[in-house]
């Protein structure tokens, strides 16, 4: 164990005007545009009086389609992903309509202890009105079977799982929604991590 | 072809980040008036921190140039204001170091006036400010960036509200749980009394982590203010990886 020395820097909010200094052209492609197999999630971020936010971020990490990670700390071993750009990390702001998108592949399962995570993106979203982070799981509809036995789904109360479930749009399986309530009815899973 | 995630996965070892209590601001926080509306009202679910939480991304330098890091050089002119040299270490609560780490910085101008559109303070912009900032730290954590003081500005949060002068970072350390924004002060702004986001912070000692120390041997004679301020992400300590139930 490593002894904890140094106390640690607290959060502040991004304030209104992260749009100055976090926004990446890239942002939201997790992989190139046009990539084969490509999947995208659009959504609103929303607040407690139901009103989209226009100055939001939403960030996404996530395995690549093997389930693995380009990591060190991945004691598997680090491997390169074999899509050619696939970055793990997605970054957008939200428009005017509180929207945001990300363009990437979709992540393969994930052992864990005593089992496998389902298919998953971590999140973190950033507001005015936010001092630190929120955090959320992005997990998708038509993968049925393994999200029935997701450990972190099932220690979910499942009247609010489905918070933390991407919809498939009619007919598909490329493109998905994924809202995120701040606050009140409905109010997406927000996790201590 | 991917193998079964359940297989031979036994004795896998990870970092584990912990969050120490009374460190970070609550989500809800009355005095900054924009939480009520935004900040969750459920309480947060516990996440173990599995290989998603542990790993986090590693990259910034295919986006980061040279010029990035001076925010006074950008246009045909240089930008009003005092001019700083903010420099420091991003380390882990362990001590180490983070190297190759990209620091994002974002900030108003010297009259107190962000370069964006709702931003309707009626202060000057300054055409020869943009206000955003970009390194990677070094092989032994350190970022620097040359910019100009930033001015305090009014907010509507409450009556006669001002923001203590201040410069946003964006860290990412190398996991996801190290992810981390926050906001760099400077010493004895006789604001920070008066301000809900810095009083937000519960611990008067954490508080006083996000001032920056003013440096006279980082000061350059006839040049530039020079400002110290070190970043301590989490830092990780090992725990075994122990798959059970089914096996």
């Amino acid at each position: 164990m490593l002894p904890v020395t140094l106390p640690l820097t607290p959060s502040q909010t991004v304030g209104p005007f992260l749009a100055i200094g976090l926004p990446w052209p890239d942002g939201p492609f997790v992989v190139p545009e046009g990539t084969p197999g490509a999947i995208t999630i659009t959504g609103q971020v929303i607040d407690g009086a139901g009103v989209p936010l226009p100055d939001a971020l939403v960030e996404t990490w996530q395995a690549d389609p093997d389930g693995r990670f380009d990591h060190p700390d991945d004691p598997r071993g680090a491997v390169a992903p074999r899509a050619a750009g696939f970055r793990g990390f997605g970054r957008c702001a939200t428009d005017e309509s509180g929207c945001y998108r990300i363009v990437t592949l979709r992540p393969g399962r994930l052992p864990c202890p005593g089992g496998a995570q389902a298919p998953h993106l971590d999140v973190s979203v950033f507001s005015r009105g936010l001092l630190d982070r929120v955090v959320t799981r992005i997990y998708f509809s038509d993968e049925t079977e393994a999200n029935a036995t997701d450990p972190v789904l099932r220690a979910v109360d499942q009247a609010r799982r489905g918070t933390l479930i991407a919809v498939a749009e009619a007919g598909g399986h490329d493109r998905f929604v994924f809202d995120i309530r701040l606050r009140g009815k409905d109010e997406t899973v927000f996790f201590d991590v | 072809m991917t193998a079964d995630p359940r297989s031979a996965e036994a004795g896998l070892r990870l970092p584990h980040y912990p969050r120490p209590d009374g460190v970070h601001p609550p989500l809800d926080y009355p005095d900054y008036r924009s939480s009520q509306l935004r900040a969750p009202s459920q309480p947060l679910v516990p996440l173990p921190q599995q290989l998603t939480e542990v790993t986090g991304p590693l990259l910034g330098a295919e986006r980061v140039t040279a010029g990035d890091a001076d925010l006074t050089t950008r246009h045909a002119g240089e930008p009003l204001g005092e001019r700083i040299i903010v420099t420091g270490r991003v380390l882990d609560s362990g001590g180490r170091a983070v190297p190759d780490t990209l620091v994002e910085i974002w900030q108003a101008n010297s009259a107190g006036r962000y370069r964006h559109r709702v931003d309707d303070h009626p202060a000057p912009l300054d055409p020869n400010f943009d206000g955003a900032g970009r390194c990677m730290t070094d092989s032994d954590g350190r970022y620097r960036f040359v910019t100009i003081k930033p001015g305090p500005y009014p907010w509507r949060n409450h009556l006669n509200a001002w923001r203590p002068a201040h410069i946003h970072f964006s860290l990412f350390g190398r996991a996801f749980t190290q992810r981390l924004i926050t906001q760099m002060y400077f010493p004895g702004d006789p604001l920070f009394r008066y301000d809900p986001i810095f009083n937000s912070v519960p611990d008067q000692k954490a508080r006083e982590r996000m001032i920056s120390r003013f440096d006279l041997d980082l000061t350059q004679p006839e040049w530039a203010l020079g400002f110290t301020w070190d970043i301590v992400l989490r830092g990780a300590s090992a725990t075994v990886f122990e798959p059970q139930g089914d096996r």
